[in-house]
């Protein structure tokens, strides 16, 4: 495999991050000024990268398609950030973190870049606090942390039920820093539109102002790609309406290896489709699942006679309810990870004991947790004798306490009082662990094109586990990228300028101009969603929670005939040179549907079952794990890496193998 | 310092120190009309103090009066400023639903105060200066209360008055709080004052009135 | 449920713009407004017309993106939400809404009800934030113990996302309590202590650049603001503005 050198540094994992920084190639001071680096994308990622290159002294210029880098989508994220802090002393160290995750993500993640991962964790809690982000805090003054689902200690530090957005506004006050000082150029409303490649190296891109329709030509002598998941390819997720691909296609048509595209997160708690008007689904953080038990009925009838709205949940007694995660999984409960909990759901519905309207739903109940802190409560406050009512008005304040802004924004979406009734959740595409594939620089296989946060594949392996996307996408930015991309640049310290009149940016912008001239003037009948729902359905039925060698050949199949009617028969209204969301939105869906075709054709590559991936043929069919994912270690640990040559179905699958030597290969069991 | 006054929060913070200076003139204006009704002979000499001491008369009287023309000059530069801050107008616009209709006309209310105190000038003020500095008519200590029952006389002029003490009494019942917070008050310090605010927002006004009734109905 | 639309459209930033009707029908309550708009601009490009052009991403209350002055309040008649999470239930069947895009001076219209909310990113360049560089080797975290009680009034004030209600409710287009909310954060915290004089000055100073109005205390943007943001903020940024200047 010489196409893929993961580059990862030789030497003991403890030392590999260090003895790697203390051999690199620095450029000056003098000579940053005279570089420029292009930043796609104001997340996390993003805004931390292009903040700290700005202070090391380059000159970044910024691109987010929102009207200000603080809209990024990272702002959503709700429960924390992971740091091997072990500042509540329960043995939390660097080596558990990289342990955690690497066992979290089913043993299909790159060890070198979790352990540097885990290793840098601690120093974005220390920046961020000197930054300002105000952090939950105890009575001590001290930093407080809370636990997230599938591992044995509390590391997870927040912001109430606020983190991405603390952690954001973090990121974007040090990029105003540096907007002030003129050290970044910020460019918002503007999309990516290609990537210019010269003698092989990533060495600008093109844009659309987005306001004004305007073709922009834009150099740097690298580029870094920070654009997010590409979820939306589902049509409905929790992702933002905006949030898209295209960034990180354009640079996988240019040259960059896209990996894992399949390796799709489905969170287990989100509010339900409540109908076709449906354009986005609203997450309901994970932390619910502390408390809150999760059931169907047991009889088909119940279940039936709940969906035509002749029962209510209340009305079922305990011997009526099924309570599958805490049947199958006695160990873990309610917190098994997300996606053994989102598979059990969808397994439940499938089978008909759905609970809403749609028969896509399952009830999580506090009812029980009421009456436990209600108890607790009474006892505190010296009653021990509570009458019910005292136990239900005590319990509603404690759980009010804890989960009040989510209750309150269900009750907003759903118009139900789940202190009353129980919750309906459903698993909705969540995150994207799969993306373009880097070296340990972070790195694509296009010289001087990075890619960051969660646009790249390489520290979540098969999934995510709660708290750890935000550690990521700061860790690339903040701590990693800044020192990688030095060693690259130091070799271009007497390049100068590159220069917006090569052929190379006519072609790209000609080809750009091309695609939205044939939009605008293309005499369709079917609007840009129209198409995007007809995908995000194949996609959900075919390439979903569960995947069959059946269905995804028939996504396959079904995603290029709707590519080929979408090119025929879509339409934009509006002119090129104005602002014009359907414009945007028909060059985004247009990668969505090559996207959606290599996604089934990687899930149909993947003959076993890890994570997030979970393929039918390969379950446990005896013993105690019966009906549980089945891992192929023998045949299927290495990293698909696909190569662009035209048509999806065409591209070239290279393996890079993952060799563990730090941790032992295991089955994750819950059981 | 430089500079501070023409920055939002520096005229913001004038505002209020100027509405404080005459919030307070209205108290002592208030005290001594008061006494109007008990007692002539009292109201005389306060009223005789006032006008003829020199630091009130060359000190106070001059300070008082660039607090109002301040305070007025101030509020039509802000109030300028404000509209011009949206040019487009909403079609719609449904301010009753998040704030109080005193609030959002100040500038009404305030107008109304100027013209009542353009009158109140013409009325006592004018005659008060011509008395004293142009005509230089010899001093009375006595004459202020009958000049004072004599404006009354007329039902117009009094029903002027006690119209202008109701916009007087709009006016603070937002300004009196507001110059608070201006000044930098919390919210939470500020809701103790509530009751204080209203007390003086239409107390004030309310005895200002039932004085001129009074007088009105003495004749 | 049947309605009718009265909706603002304005062809670019030069255009006079104006109030245009629109009927739409079998509009269900359970969906947001901002579906209910997919719903209308589906069915206006179906007709050949130019979908209605509004800000939006996240959708979830959060990114701060979506705007809109819906009858005669920002973000609509319900409270503690964003556009994104009004639902069509607090609506009646055959209702007339007003939709208008936020109004100020300093909020140029970019096309229909899209707006240009830059003004409020140009104050935080000036102070917006603290001064430190990246390293890797600032003090330890919990070197610097921070009262809970400060640590969560800051959280509070640094809720704001920036979404420009408080403006466009505003009778005078004052920012004064997004700035507030920025000063408040920082000056709450002992890491914003340093720049503190600074910080309040420079961004008041381009606060009142941009053009927004002045605050008379009315309190609607308190009400109006989707994350609560306290007026206290406000009269906290005075106080740090008196104590910069004196």
């Amino acid at each position: 495999m010489a196409v893929l050198d993961s580059k990862v540094p030789k030497g003991p994992i403890a030392e590999k991050w260090t003895s790697y920084k203390n051999h690199i190639d620095l450029v000056n001071p003098a000579n940053k000024r005279n570089i420029d680096v292009i930043v796609v994308g104001t997340g996390l990622a993003g805004g931390s990268a292009a903040a700290t290159l700005a202070e090391l002294g380059y000159n970044v210029k910024a691109f987010a398609y929102q009207d200000s880098p603080r809209r990024a989508h990272s702002i959503a994220a709700q429960g924390g950030i992971n740091a091997a802090k072990n500042y509540q002393g329960d043995g939390d160290s660097t080596y558990r973190l990289f342990y955690d995750t690497v066992k979290g993500g089913d043993y299909r993640a790159r060890e070198a870049n979790v352990y540097r991962l885990a290793e840098v964790s601690a120093n974005i809690i220390d920046q961020c606090v000197a930054q300002g982000v105000p952090f939950a805090r105890d009575y001590g003054g001290l930093l407080d942390n809370r636990s997230f689902g599938g591992v044995l200690v509390s590391r997870t530090f927040y912001a109430k039920g606020q983190t991405g957005q603390q952690l954001l506004l973090g990121a974007y006050s040090a990029m105003n820093r540096q907007i002030g000082r003129g050290k970044i150029k910020m460019y918002n409303r503007h999309e990516m539109m290609d990537v210019v490649l010269v003698d092989g190296k990533a060495r600008g891109i093109i844009t659309r102002n987005l306001v004004t329709g305007e073709i922009e030509r834009h150099s740097a002598h690298a580029v870094v790609i920070a654009s997010g998941g590409y979820g939306n390819v589902f049509f409905l997720s929790t992702n933002a309406m905006g949030s898209n691909v295209s960034a990180s296609w354009k640079i996988h048509k240019k040259g960059a290896f896209f990996a894992n595209p399949c390796y799709t997160q489905i969170h287990p708690t989100c509010i339900p489709v409540s109908g076709d008007h449906q354009s986005k689904l609203t997450l309901m953080s994970e932390s619910l699942r502390n408390d809150g038990r999760i059931w169907v009925p047991a009889k088909l009838e119940d279940a039936k006679a709940i969906r035509e709205g002749k029962k209510k949940p209340t009305d079922l007694s305990e011997a009526e309810r099924d309570y599958y995660l805490e049947r199958r999984y006695p160990a873990f409960g309610n917190l098994v990870p997300r996606d053994v909990a989102s598979r059990a759901a969808k397994e439940r519905c499938d089978a008909g004991f759905g609970v809403n309207a749609t028969g896509e739903a399952v009830y999580l109940d506090f009812a029980d947790a009421i009456k436990r802190y209600g108890r607790e409560q009474a006892l505190i406050h010296g009653d021990h004798n509570p009458t019910a009512e005292k136990i239900d008005k005590l319990g509603k304040e404690v759980v009010k306490a804890k989960y009040g802004n989510l209750f309150q924004m269900y009750d907003k979406i759903v118009d139900e009082n789940p202190y009353e009734t129980p919750m309906m959740i459903y698993p909705a595409v969540h995150y994207t662990m799969g993306g373009t594939w880097v070296d340990y620089n972070l790195m694509t296989t296009i010289p001087g094109c990075y890619c960051i946060g969660e646009a790249n594949f390489s520290d979540h392996g098969a999934n995510r586990l709660g708290a750890s996307a935000l550690m990521q996408g700061l860790a690339d930015g903040y701590f990693v990228l800044p020192y990688t991309i030095g060693d690259y640049l130091s070799k271009d310290i007497r390049t100068g300028k590159i220069p917006t009149d090569l052929p190379e940016f006519e072609e790209a912008e000609k080809s750009v101009k091309d695609q939205i001239n044939f939009f605008v003037n293309n005499n369709g009948t079917k609007s840009v969603d129209h198409f995007h729902k007809r995908l995000g359905k194949i996609m959900w039925d075919k390439v979903g929670m569960a995947r069959n060698a059946k269905g995804l050949t028939e996504a396959m199949a079904e995603i290029k005939a709707l590519r080929e009617e979408f090119w025929k028969e879509v339409k934009v209204p509006g002119a090129a040179d104005t602002y014009n969301e359907e414009l945007a939105k028909a060059g985004r869906v247009a990668d969505f549907l090559e996207l959606g075709e290599l996604f089934a054709k990687d899930a149909l590559v993947r003959e076993e079952s890890c994570g997030g991936h979970f393929r039918e043929e390969s379950a446990e069919t005896e013993g105690p794990q019966e009906g549980e994912a089945k891992r192929d270690d023998v045949n299927f640990a290495f990293v698909s890496a696909w190569e662009y040559k035209g048509e999806p179905a065409d591209a070239v699958l290279h393996k890079e193998q993952l060799e563990f030597n730090d941790i032992e290969l295991k089955t994750r069991s819950y059981k | 310092m430089s500079g501070v006054l023409s920055s939002s929060i520096g005229r913001k913070v004038a505002m209020a120190a100027s509405a404080f200076f005459l919030m307070f003139f209205l108290l002592q204006h208030f005290a001594i009309n008061l006494t109007s009704i008990f007692s002539a002979d009292v109201f005389n000499e306060l009223s005789h103090f006032m006008g003829t001491n020199p630091a009130v008369q060359f000190a106070l009287q001059p300070i008082l009066i660039f607090g109002v023309v301040f305070h007025f000059v101030m509020g039509f530069v802000l109030e300028a400023r404000n509209k011009a801050a949206r040019s487009v107008k909403y079609v719609k616009n449904n301010g009753a639903a998040n704030s109080t209709w005193v609030s959002r006309n100040m500038i009404y209310s305030g107008l109304a105060i100027l013209a009542f105190i353009v009158l109140h000038f013409i009325d006592f003020w004018f005659p008060e200066i011509n008395h004293k500095y142009i005509a230089m008519l010899p001093e009375d200590p006595n004459r202020y209360y009958g000049e004072l029952v004599h404006k009354f006389h007329s039902p117009i002029r009094t029903g002027a008055y006690v119209a202008a003490f109701a916009f007087l009494a709009l006016h603070l019942l937002h300004g009196f709080k507001s110059a608070f917070q201006s000044s930098g008050m919390s919210a939470k310090r500020a809701a103790k004052l509530e009751t204080i605010s209203k007390i003086y927002a239409i107390g004030i006004p309310v005895g200002f009135i039932i004085i001129a009734l009074f007088h009105h109905f003495n004749q | 449920m049947k309605l009718t639309l009265k909706i603002w459209r304005q062809k670019d930033a030069n255009d006079k713009g104006q109030m245009v009707d629109y009927n739409i029908n079998d509009v269900s309550p359970d969906m947001s407004f901002l579906e209910m708009l997919d719903v209308l601009n589906e069915q206006i490009i179906n007709e050949g017309g130019e979908p209605v052009a509004f800000d939006h991403d996240c959708r979830e209350g959060i990114c701060g993106m979506c705007s809109l002055f819906i009858n005669g309040e920002a973000h609509g008649p319900d409270r503690g939400i964003t556009t994104c999470q009004l639902h069509m239930r607090k609506f009646k069947d055959g209702d007339t809404i007003y939709i208008e895009p936020f109004r100020a001076k300093a909020f140029p219209v970019i096309k229909d009800l899209v707006v240009d909310r830059s003004a409020f990113d140009r104050i935080q360049h000036q102070g917006g934030f603290i001064s430190v560089n990246t390293s890797g080797n600032t003090q330890d975290a919990n070197s610097l113990p921070i009262s809970k009680h400060a640590a969560d009034e800051a959280m509070d004030a640094a809720t704001c996302i920036g979404c420009g209600a408080c403006v466009a409710t505003c009778k005078n287009s004052s920012a004064m309590l997004f700035v507030g909310a920025k000063v408040s954060q920082y000056a709450l915290l002992p890491q914003g202590q340093v720049e503190a004089a600074d910080r309040v000055r420079n961004m008041v100073a381009q606060m009142d650049a941009e053009g927004f109005g002045n605050c008379t205390n009315t309190g609607a943007c308190e009400v109006e603001c989707p994350k609560g943001i306290s007026l206290d903020n406000i009269a906290r940024m005075n106080r740090e503005f008196f104590k910069a200047n004196i």
